[in-house]
């Protein structure tokens, strides 16, 4: 009988039979498994702290194993920032949506970055506002339609969507800049890849790190998961280019 | 016993200084109550700057009055805008260099003093308030001349060759303020 | 006896923060409270805390909310319209129980109001600083000593409550310069102690299976198991309210006042009982929770009409001894506003007009 090998065991960042509560499609449940994976690579689950947006990003405190607070919505760089400055070994990591971290957050988003506060952001952008029931977001396409944008997003009216990555990459004091996704195993890897960085970066007091990941929102998007995925691809990549911004490890031409 | 005090002038003329020595050197030297206030406002825009000094034996309540026992002007406007808050009985000291109006109050004291003058002749013109602080000592023995002259050792003690022309300059004024009491 | 030394109160309020062993503050400017701010980004490396200069009031209240989530004492400091912008922080706090200490120095409203002081905020101090219907207890202080020893006591109720604790003045106390004898430092054994407590809580990081959250909200019936248990520990604020009823004895005319209208008050009194009026005040220290049975239990028959005075307009402490006074006896208002600063002669004429209708 063939020896049988371990190869995949369950990351303990997340809640030991804990069941994803996050609609089908919805990368969410994903990017929970790769933060952990990545703090506990590093040895960190222990020493980890989660500031969490609000809206579908503050359905992740069901899941996780570390210490976490809730910000109001918004304000998350400013919490981080109090609780990085006042226990600046702890691993410190923001998660946001896009309506919390580009709407009604611009100013702590913006301000931490320019500090150059020593934590990193998660950001998740699906260009629209999810728990609320599919609002327009700085993030939502041209032409897309939402709830609030029911003829779609009319740049007379609406204005275009917001870079965040591009709009943070002007700032001098951010240290690592990275747009990546979770739509196909490889891009998955990359993401847990860019969060290990960025965690460890901070480790190292680098300064502030910002890993965006473009996802779908299958329910608000009206599209089911396959449809939603080619959207992303076709559509949001399109918006928004995957990549590398700012890399302050690596020397740049 | 409360007495108030109102100095009011130009920006640069020392006005918030000679309030906060005579303040502070109270606050250091006795056991008396006190408090210093600076006054904002529109006032403020005009290039004016005023502030009030409160000294009593029993707790203090508004550290502001607008019926002050003593009041100080050091330049023009400050004489018009405020004379009206002296008590009858009360002390006016004019920097009267600068102030050539005449007062329209024959219930109050007027002691005069060319404070501007004064500091100019002595060599140092930024001493304006220290001597006009000397003349209202001199004149109401609101403190004892020590407790200024404590005041002013601590006040530059970290510029201590300051020390000795600014008490002085506030000599000089104290016994102006003395003659014109005793007359 | 300590060295008393001449200070204004908002730098007084500031060393005693850092006294009671604050070690992060943020704050975003605004008159007349910017000299804590000032002096706290000099003053806090100098005992290996930190200072931000937030974006905004929102900001800085939110970095409050976290530096307090993970155990340490901070403080962050604002004036009136932009306390307005921390009801959001302040809610957050009572929600998740977290201890945090700030600061009002009330000036002009409602709005931008005025720079200059006033004591316009008291309603929204004392009921609703936010969302929620949440309670704090607020301190009055009445002089710059009086600022210094309730900053340095407001840590110890805000950990013992896990509450937040307003200290509310103004910008007389915040612009005067009056003597005041500053509290010993508190040392690094004493602040290590006060952490311990709320260690098991603090968002730092955890071994696994230990973790802290702070939640300003809950799911289910959490959010009302929540409030049932904040509500039993409003309960127990009896013990801490505090008042100064001075010449009460045989007082015929009471001067209700808190804050720089109460030590208004005090002067104008001393004046009236040389006159031969018998006056005396109440003066609410805690204004939340206020004293209601000193003026419940005031003996009518004797008291022949109540004083409020405040620097504000409409008088906002009058409805909370109204709540007391039930119509018992006439109450009259002497006010001042807009930055308009009240004076012992202002309270002195007010209050002989009204003395001469009731006495």
């Amino acid at each position: 009988m063939a020896e049988e090998k371990k190869v995949y065991t369950r990351t303990k960042g997340i809640i030991e039979g804990a069941v994803s509560g996050f609609c089908p499609g919805c990368m969410h449940s994903t990017i929970h498994k790769i933060i952990g994976e990545a703090a506990e690579e590093l040895g960190q689950l222990d020493n980890l702290v989660r500031v969490e947006g609000v809206g579908c990003c503050g359905l992740g405190q069901f899941y996780v194993t570390c210490d976490e607070t809730i910000a109001a919505h918004g304000r998350a760089g400013a919490v981080a920032t109090g609780i990085k400055r006042s226990s600046p070994n702890s691993l410190v990591y923001t998660y946001q949506g896009d309506g919390d971290l580009a709407a009604i957050g611009l100013a702590e988003t913006l301000s931490a970055a320019n500090r150059g506060e020593n934590f990193t952001v998660i950001f998740v952008n699906n260009g629209i506002y999810g728990m609320t029931g599919g609002q327009m977001a700085p993030t939502t396409l041209v032409g897309m339609k939402s709830t609030t944008t029911p003829g779609g997003r009319d740049p007379q009216e609406h204005g275009y969507p917001m870079h965040m990555s591009e709009i943070i990459n002007q700032l001098t004091a951010p240290y690592y800049i990275e747009r990546v996704s979770c739509d196909t195993p490889q891009n998955v890897i990359k993401a847990r890849n860019a969060i290990k960085k960025a965690f460890k970066y901070q480790l190292e007091g680098k300064g502030y790190s910002i890993v965006e990941i473009v996802t779908s929102c299958p329910t608000n998007w009206g599209l089911d998961p396959l449809k939603s995925l080619d959207f992303l691809r076709e559509k949001m990549f399109a918006e928004y280019p995957l990549g590398v911004f700012r890399d302050g490890g690596e020397k740049k031409q | 016993m409360e007495r108030n005090l109102m100095i009011a002038g130009f920006g640069g003329q020392g006005v918030m200084t000679m309030g906060k020595l005579l303040a502070e050197a109270t606050s250091q030297a006795t056991d008396l109550n006190v408090t210093f206030f600076p006054s904002y406002g529109a006032a403020m825009r005009g290039g004016t700057a005023n502030c009030y000094v409160v000294i009593s034996d029993d707790p203090i309540g508004a550290p502001v009055s607008y019926s002050l026992e003593d009041l100080v002007v050091m330049n023009g406007p400050s004489l018009h805008k405020f004379i009206g808050n002296l008590k009858p009985g009360g002390n006016l000291f004019v920097n009267s260099t600068i102030v050539t109006d005449p007062v329209d109050r024959d219930d109050i004291n007027i002691i005069e003093a060319p404070v501007t003058q004064m500091s100019i002749d002595i060599g140092n013109p930024r001493a304006l308030n220290v001597i006009m602080l000397g003349v209202y000592v001199g004149a109401t023995d609101a403190v004892p001349a020590e407790v200024i002259e404590k005041g002013i050792a601590h006040k530059f003690a970290k510029k201590e060759k300051l020390i000795a022309p600014n008490v002085e300059a506030f000599r000089m004024g104290l016994e102006i303020g003395k003659a014109q009491k005793a007359k | 006896m300590a060295e008393r030394v001449f200070m204004k109160g908002t730098e007084a309020i500031a060393e005693a923060a850092v006294r009671a062993g604050c070690r992060f503050f943020a704050g975003y400017p605004i008159t007349p409270q910017n000299e804590i701010p000032e002096y706290m980004a000099r003053r806090l490396p100098e005992v290996g805390g930190t200072f931000v200069q937030g974006e905004s009031e929102v900001a800085s209240v939110n970095m409050l909310y976290g530096a307090a989530s993970t155990g340490i004492r901070a403080m962050s400091s604002s004036s009136s319209c932009g306390i307005s912008l921390y009801s959001e922080g302040v809610s957050y706090c009572a929600s998740a129980r977290i201890p945090m200490v700030y600061v009002n120095v009330q000036r002009g409203g409602p709005g931008i109001g005025a720079i200059q002081p006033a004591q316009q905020d008291y309603m929204q101090a004392t009921k609703a600083s936010g969302n929620g219907g949440f309670r704090m207890i607020v301190l009055a202080p009445d002089s710059v000593q009086e600022c210094v020893d309730m900053v340095y006591e407001a840590y110890d109720l805000a950990e013992r409550d896990q509450n937040p604790v307003l200290v509310l003045t103004d910008g007389v106390m915040g612009t005067m310069m009056e003597p005041v004898v500053l509290p010993p430092m508190k040392t690094d054994e004493e602040l290590a102690e006060c952490r311990a407590k709320f260690l098991p809580r603090a968002i730092i990081g955890h071994p696994l299976g230990q973790q802290a959250t702070c939640r300003p909200g809950s799911v289910g019936d959490g959010q009302e198991q929540a409030n049932i248990e904040a509500a039993a520990m409003y309960e127990t604020w009896d013990k801490d309210i505090r008042v100064e009823e001075f010449m009460m004895d045989d007082a015929e005319i009471v001067f209700a006042a808190y804050g720089i209208s109460a030590r208004i008050s005090r002067a104008v009194i001393r004046q009236l009982r040389e006159e031969g009026i018998k006056a005396g005040m109440i003066r609410p220290i805690t204004i939340s929770p206020f004293p209601y049975d000193s003026f419940r239990n005031l003996d009518f028959d004797r008291v022949k009409g109540i004083i409020d005075v405040e620097m504000s307009i409409p008088a906002q402490m009058r409805w909370d001894v109204d709540f007391a006074v039930q119509g018992r006896c006439p109450i009259h208002e002497v006010l001042r506003s807009g930055g308009q600063l009240l004076t012992n002669d202002q309270v002195l004429k007010g209050a002989r007009e009204f003395i001469k209708e009731v006495l």
